[in-house]
């Protein structure tokens, strides 16, 4: 399983902040999962569609060609606005 | 027990800069203590601002903060350096953030703390939830903090 959260406006859209996910052939990389996710209904696809969408994996601010395997922490997030 | 070289804190209370002046600041061989406090403020591109509630990536948010002080010191020649960022909800006046670094001159702790407060806006993952006069409403980031944080690419 692949451990998924959601932060910000991501969380709030969704209703949720975190998701196990059972990898498929498809989820070889963060963009891969962002797809798997985003086919579930129309509100996935708007909110992780969102041009400035940010991904961590294994909470490192990552490309969206990094691999994803089993066992991986991955975060969707906004743009952060600390400090 | 000497003070710890690097504090790294996120936490809901509120921190004294008082207490926090005199833990970085009791070493004689540091001439300079530069000191940094973001506020909520009470506007924000137009709008009255009432309270702010910041969220975070726990695990994520220590280790970046960790990382940038890390960056910090490849850069400078410093001694203490504390960074205390709050999380939760915050009212009008209330301090969110501390950034403190003394060194033996002025200039690596008053460049290294504007380094830092830059490196932060934008690579650590706090966001920023404002309420006020027009509903809740998440901050935006702002391209003049991603055009701040890139000037310290330049070098």
């Amino acid at each position: 399983m692949i451990n998924v959260l959601f932060f910000a406006q991501v969380r709030e859209l969704l209703g949720l902040s975190t998701l196990a996910v059972e990898a498929c052939e498809s989820t070889v990389t963060a963009e891969g999962l962002r797809a798997q996710l985003a086919a579930k209904d129309d509100k996935w696809a708007k909110v992780l569609a969102a041009d400035k969408l940010l991904v961590a994996v294994n909470q490192t601010i990552s490309s969206w060609d990094t691999p994803v395997v089993d066992g991986d922490e991955v975060a969707f997030f906004p743009p952060v606005t600390g400090g | 027990m000497a003070t710890e070289l690097n504090a790294v804190r996120v936490q809901t209370e509120d921190f004294s800069v008082p207490n926090e002046y005199a833990l970085i600041a009791a070493d004689n061989s540091d001439g300079a203590v530069v000191t940094f406090v973001g506020k909520v403020r009470d506007f924000n591109d137009g709008s009255a601002v009432t309270d702010l509630t910041l969220e975070h990536y726990p695990g994520m948010t220590e280790a970046v903060l960790n990382k940038i002080v890390a960056e910090a010191r490849e850069r400078w020649s410093l001694n203490h350096v504390t960074i205390i960022h709050r999380v939760g909800t915050m009212t009008l006046g209330e301090q969110i953030v501390f950034i403190g670094v003394t060194s033996a001159h002025r200039k690596a702790a008053f460049a290294a703390c504007e380094f830092l407060i830059d490196f932060l806006k934008t690579k650590a993952p706090f966001w920023k939830l404002e309420a006020g006069d027009k509903g809740a409403n998440w901050v935006e980031a702002k391209d003049a903090d991603d055009q701040a944080a890139k000037m310290w690419e330049k070098e």
